[in-house]
C-alpha cells in the first residue's frame, strides 16, 4: 500500500494538514488518517481493529482502577475510620490481584481469540479433513474469513500494552480514541514494528512542530527503504518466484542459489518495508524503534534473533518468554527434575520449556502452515543445541585463545549464521515440509547433477542487467551495514559537505526511479512482512 | 559585503540544487522515452504535427487506414490542395476527437474527413496504441481530457505526466536510436501520410480474406451472426507493432480480437462520432466520413449500414471505397504493401486521386500550388517525399525489403 500513487498524494495532503492545523488536533488528524488508510485497504477491516482497541482499552481501565483501589486501600484509613490491619491489606491486595488476572485473562482470550479465529480456523478444519479424509468420513467446509491486514501486529501491540498495565511498567491511557491511535497508528499497521506504547506515546501525542530536518531525515529514510524494496527485492523476488515454482527443475546448486536470493529478498524487502514506516513516523515527528540492527552480522542464531525483527523478539521475551518460564506449572516440572534429575535438569527445563513454547507460538504467527510450525521449532531447536554446546565452545577458545578475536573466525562465524538462518528459511520459499527436506537433501546430493550455469540463470527471467542490478545493490547494502557498524551512516552523510550530500541523495533517488521494479507491466509485490 | 554573500549562499545552493535536478530529470526522461525512430515510426506521428508552418483545407483523422492510404503530398502536386492527416495506429473514436480538438487549437480547415473504421471499438484498447497516439501530443486541458478518456484499466494517468515512470525499465536496454534521436526527431511523414512502397499481393499473403468484397464469393447474409467466428481472429495488423515492442512487459492481453462481436457499434464511439459532427458544425467545417478499402479487419455490412444511416440522418457525405474499386482503379496485387491491409504508395495515390477530384470538384477546395505562401514549402516537402521514395526504392533493390521505415 506504501508504493502507490494514492498513497504519495495521501501522505503529502497528510502532512500539509498535520502542520497546518492547529497542533492540539495533529493526533486526532492521524487518528482519522488511520482509519482512512485501513478502510481504503478493505472496510471490513476496522471493525476488528475498533474491538481490539475497545477491549485492550477497557480492560486497561478496569485493571488500573483495581491497581488504584489497592494502592488506596494500602494507604488507608477507611471510611469507617480505622486503617486496615496488615492481614486485611494483604488479602484485599490478593482479591484484587485475581481480578485483574481474571480481567488480564479474559481480555487476552477474547483477542488472541479473534486472531486465532481469522487466522488459524482453516488451518484446523484442513487438518481435521486430513483425518476425516483417512477415516473415510465427511469432511468439515473451509470459511472464507478476512483475514484484517497486520492483525497480528496490532493485536499483539495492544495485547503488549495491556500486560504493561496489568505489571504496572506503563501510564494508562485513560482517553478511548487516543488509545485506538496507538493501535492504528498508520505507518506501522501493514508490517510493525510491534511498538511498545511508553516509548511511541512519548511523541505519538505531542505537539509536533513543522521542521525540514524532519521531513529531510524521513524522506532520505524512506528514499533508502525503497531502493531496497523496489530495487533489490521485487528484483530478486522474480527470479525467485521462478526457481521455487518448478524445484524438480531447479534442483541442486539452484536451492543453494534460491537460499540466497531469499535471503536477500526477504531482508530487503522486510528493512525497506521498515525504513519507510520509520520514515514517515519521523515526518510527523515521530520515533518508531528500530527493528532491525545488521542481522546479517550476527555471529550466532542468538545475536541473530536479537538483532531481526527486534520488536517481535523482545515482545516474545517479555510478554511469553519470562512469564513462561516462572509460570506455577513450569516451576513444578522444575522441582520434579531437581528432584529426579539434579540441579542442571532443573535449571534447563524451564528455560528450555519456554523456549520450544516461544518459537512453536513465533512459527505460528508468521503463519496458519505446518512449515511455518516446523520452521519455529527448528529455530528453538538449533538455539538450545547451540547453548548446550557453549561450554564446548568455551573450551575450544580456552585452548586457541588467540582464535576468538581474529577477523576470519569472525567472518566464519557471520557466514555460518547466514547460512544456517537461510536453510531454515528454505521451508519459507518452498511452502513445504517434505519439498523443502527433499531440497535440503538434494542440495548436497545433487549438487553436481543440476550445474549453475549462466544459461540457467538468465532462465530464471532475470537479465544480465538484472544481476548487474541486484550486484551494485547489495554492495550497497553491504557498504551500509558495514558504515553503520562505527555509527548512524545517515548521520556521517549529514557530515559531509553539501554537494557530497546532495550527489548522495540525488543518486539513491535516480537509482529507484530507474532500476525500481514498478510502474505498468509490473507486479509490485506486496510486503512480505503484510501477510503475518 | 561578506554578509549579503553569505545570505545569498544558502538560497543560490537551493535554486542550483533544483535546477540540477531538474536538468538531470527531465534528461533522464527524455533518454529513456521511446525515440520511434527507426523500429516503430508509428510514434512520431502526432509530434509531427506540430512542426508545421502553414494551415491546411483538409484535415485527416483516424486510424491506419487514414495515415497509409490517403497522401496529401500527392493532394497537393494533383490539386494543390493543402492537407494534414492526425491519425495514429489504432487512434480510437475518442482520440480522433481530441486531435481534432488539439488540431482546430491552431488551425480552421474547411474539411475534415473521419475514418470511421476505429467506430467498431467501444473501449480503450492497447497501451502501446495509446503511447503512440497520446505521448506526442503537446500540453493542453486536450491533452489531459485524450488521457482521462483512453486509460486502460492497468495504465496510470501519471506515468503520461512523467513517462519516466513508464519506460524507466528501457535504461537497461538503450539503443543507438535513444542517444541519436535524443535531441532531435527523426521525420516520418509527408504531412501525416506514412509511406510503403513495397508490394504484397493479397493472393502472397495469408493475412486477409478477399472473398467478401463486392464482386467477391459473400459469406451468406455477410451480417456477422453473433454467434459466428470473429474474423478478426484471422489476422493480427498489430502483430509488427507487438514485435517491436517484444522487449517490454505485455500489458493487456484483450486486444483488436473481441471475441464477441457486436451487431452495433457501442455507445462510446458513437458519442465521440456525435461530438466530432457537433464540433465540426460549430466550427463551420464540412464532416466527411470515409472508409478506406483494407481487407482486415473486415467491415461488415452491418458496420457499413450503421454508418450509413448516420451519415443519411445528419447529411454526411460517405465516401466508402470498398464501393469504388473499379473507380480508384485499386488493385490488391499491386497496390498494397502487406496483403491488403494498408496500401502502398501506389494503391495510396490512388485513393487519393478519386478523393482529391471529390474535394476539387463537389466542395471546391481551392488550388495552392501557385500561392507563394505554400508553394516553397511545398517545395521542400515533394523533396523530402521524393528522397524518401528513392531510399527506399535502394532499399528494396539492396535488401529485398524496406528497413528504414
Amino acid at each position: 500500500m506504501f508504493l502507490s500513487y494514492p498513497f504519495i498524494v495521501f501522505l503529502t495532503v497528510l502532512i500539509f494538514l498535520y502542520y497546518v492545523l492547529p497542533k492540539r488536533c495533529q493526533w486526532f488528524l492521524l487518528l482519522v488518517a488511520g482509519f482512512a488508510f485501513y478502510a481504503a485497504a478493505d472496510i471490513r477491516y476496522p471493525p476488528f481493529l475498533m474491538a481490539t482497541a475497545f477491549t485492550v482499552y477497557g480492560a486497561a481501565l478496569w485493571i488500573g482502577r483495581c491497581s488504584q483501589k489497592t494502592a488506596a486501600y494500602r494507604k488507608g484509613p477507611h471510611k469507617e475510620g480505622e486503617a486496615p490491619s496488615r492481614q486485611e491489606k494483604k488479602a484485599f491486595r490478593r482479591k484484587m490481584e485475581k481480578k485483574k488476572k481474571r480481567i488480564l485473562l479474559l481480555c487476552l482470550f477474547l483477542n488472541i481469540g479473534i486472531l486465532a479465529f481469522v487466522k488459524y480456523t482453516n488451518f484446523v478444519i484442513d487438518n481435521v479433513n486430513t483425518v476425516l479424509e483417512h477415516t473415510g468420513r465427511q469432511e468439515l467446509s473451509y470459511i472464507d474469513f478476512i483475514v484484517p491486514l497486520g492483525i497480528s501486529f496490532y493485536t499483539f501491540q495492544a495485547v503488549g500494552y495491556l500486560f504493561d498495565v496489568y505489571w504496572e511498567k506503563c501510564e494508562i491511557q485513560k482517553n478511548f480514541l487516543r488509545f485506538t491511535l496507538f493501535v492504528s497508528f498508520f505507518p506501522q499497521l501493514v508490517q510493525g514494528p510491534i511498538s511498545r506504547y511508553s516509548h511511541l506515546s512519548q511523541t505519538l501525542y505531542g505537539k509536533h512542530s513543522f521542521d525540514g530536518k524532519n521531513i529531510r531525515s524521513g524522506l532520505e529514510r524512506i528514499l533508502y527503504g525503497c531502493f531496497k524494496k523496489l530495487v533489490i527485492a521485487d528484483r530478486m523476488g522474480a527470479g525467485l518466484h521462478v526457481l521455487a515454482e518448478d524445484p524438480g527443475h531447479y534442483t541442486g546448486g539452484f536451492v543453494f542459489v534460491g537460499m540466497i536470493f531469499y535471503a536477500v529478498q526477504l531482508y530487503a524487502d522486510f528493512t525497506g518495508g521498515i525504513d519507510i514506516t520509520i520514515g514517515i513516523a519521523e515526518m510527523f515527528g515521530i520515533q518508531v524503534e528500530e527493528n532491525f540492527i545488521r542481522p546479517y552480522f550476527s555471529k550466532n542464531i542468538a545475536e541473530y534473533w536479537r538483532r531481526w525483527h527486534i520488536s517481535m523478539g523482545t515482545w516474545f521475551r517479555d510478554y511469553m518468554f519470562y512469564p513462561c518460564s516462572i509460570s506455577r506449572p513450569v516451576k513444578k516440572i522444575a522441582v520434579f527434575c531437581k528432584k529426579h534429575f539434579g540441579m542442571g535438569a532443573a535449571r534447563r527445563v524451564p528455560v528450555y520449556t519456554a523456549t520450544m513454547l516461544v518459537w512453536l507460538v513465533t512459527g505460528l504467527w508468521h503463519g496458519a502452515r505446518w512449515y511455518f510450525v516446523v520452521w519455529g521449532l527448528a529455530n528453538g531447536v538449533i538455539l538450545l543445541i547451540s547453548e548446550e554446546l557453549t561450554p564446548l565452545y568455551q573450551r575450544f577458545h580456552q585452548r586457541f585463545p588467540g582464535l576468538g578475536g581474529s577477523v576470519c573466525y569472525r567472518a566464519f562465524q557471520v557466514f555460518r549464521t547466514i547460512l544456517l538462518m537461510s536453510c531454515l528459511r528454505l521451508f519459507d520459499i518452498y511452502g513445504s515440509v517434505r519439498t523443502t527436506l527433499r531440497q535440503f537433501v538434494h542440495m548436497f546430493t545433487q549438487f553436481g547433477s543440476h550445474p549453475v550455469t549462466g544459461e540457467e540463470l538468465a532462465g530464471l527471467g532475470l537479465s544480465r542487467a538484472d544481476y548487474v542490478i541486484l550486484g551494485a545493490g547489495v554492495l550497497v547494502l553491504v557498504l551500509v551495514s558495514l558504515g553503520g557498524r562505527g555509527g548512524s551512516v545517515r548521520e556521517t552523510i549529514r557530515r559531509q559537505p553539501y554537494a557530497v550530500r546532495y550527489t548522495v541523495y540525488v543518486s539513491l533517488f535516480f537509482a529507484v526511479l530507474l532500476f525500481g521494479v514498478y510502474g505498468q507491466g509490473y507486479d509490485v509485490r506486496q510486503f512480505i512482512y503484510n501477510q503475518f | 559585503m561578506m554578509d549579503i554573500i553569505k545570505k545569498a549562499k544558502k538560497p543560490a545552493a537551493g535554486v542550483i540544487s533544483v535546477g540540477v535536478f531538474l536538468v538531470l530529470f527531465l534528461g533522464i526522461q527524455r533518454l529513456v522515452v521511446p525515440k520511434y525512430a527507426d523500429g516503430l515510426p508509428e510514434g512520431n506521428f502526432t509530434a509531427e504535427y506540430y512542426d508545421e508552418t502553414t494551415d491546411h483545407d483538409v484535415i485527416l483523422i483516424g486510424d491506419c487506414e487514414v495515415y497509409e492510404n490517403i497522401d496529401p503530398i500527392c493532394l497537393w502536386s494533383e490539386y494543390g490542395i493543402t492537407s494534414y492527416i492526425r491519425g495514429n495506429a489504432q487512434q480510437l473514436a475518442w482520440q480522433s476527437y481530441y486531435m481534432l480538438e488539439d488540431t482546430l487549437r491552431f488551425e480552421t480547415p474547411r474539411v475534415v474527413i473521419y475514418n470511421v473504421q476505429a467506430l467498431v471499438h467501444d473501449r480503450p484498447q492497447k497501451e502501446e496504441y495509446n503511447r503512440m497516439t497520446l505521448d506526442g501530443m503537446q500540453w493542453s486541458p486536450v491533452k489531459w481530457k485524450a488521457i482521462q478518456a483512453s486509460l486502460c484499466e492497468e495504465e496510470d494517468f501519471l506515468d503520461y505526466i512523467f513517462p519516466v515512470l513508464r519506460y524507466h525499465n528501457r535504461i537497461t536496454g538503450l539503443q543507438k536510436e535513444d542517444f541519436t534521436y535524443f535531441h532531435k526527431r527523426k521525420k516520418v511523414t509527408h504531412n501525416g501520410y506514412y509511406m510503403r512502397i513495397d508490394v504484397l499481393p493479397v493472393s502472397k499473403s495469408d493475412v486477409a480474406d478477399i472473398s467478401w468484397l463486392p464482386g467477391g464469393e459473400k459469406e451468406p447474409a455477410g451480417e456477422n451472426p453473433g454467434g459466428q467466428e470473429d474474423p478478426y481472429d484471422i489476422d493480427d495488423p498489430w502483430g509488427e507493432i507487438e514485435e517491436a515492442h517484444a522487449d517490454e512487459p505485455e500489458l493487456q492481453s484483450d486486444t483488436i480480437t473481441d471475441k464477441k462481436r457486436r451487431e452495433t457499434f457501442g455507445r462510446l464511439p458513437m458519442e465521440y462520432l456525435d461530438r466530432i459532427r457537433r464540433l465540426c458544425e460549430e466550427k463551420g467545417i464540412r464532416l466527411i466520413l470515409m472508409k478506406a478499402p483494407s481487407l482486415a479487419p473486415r467491415w461488415y455490412e452491418s458496420d457499413n449500414r450503421q454508418v450509413v444511416e448516420y451519415a443519411e440522418r445528419y447529411d454526411l457525405p460517405y465516401i466508402n471505397f470498398y464501393d469504388l474499386l473499379e473507380e480508384t482503379g485499386l488493385d490488391y496485387e499491386k497496390d498494397t504493401y502487406d496483403g491488403g491491409l494498408h496500401m502502398n504508395l501506389s494503391g495510396a495515390d490512388k485513393l487519393t486521386k478519386y478523393l482529391g477530384k471529390v474535394l476539387a470538384e463537389d466542395y471546391h477546395m481551392p488550388d495552392h500550388r501557385k500561392d507563394p505562401r505554400y508553394a516553397s514549402i511545398y517545395r521542400q516537402k515533394e523533396k523530402f517525399y521524393q528522397d524518401m521514395i528513392t531510399v527506399q526504392q535502394a532499399e528494396l533493390e539492396r535488401f529485398g525489403e524496406i528497413r528504414s521505415y
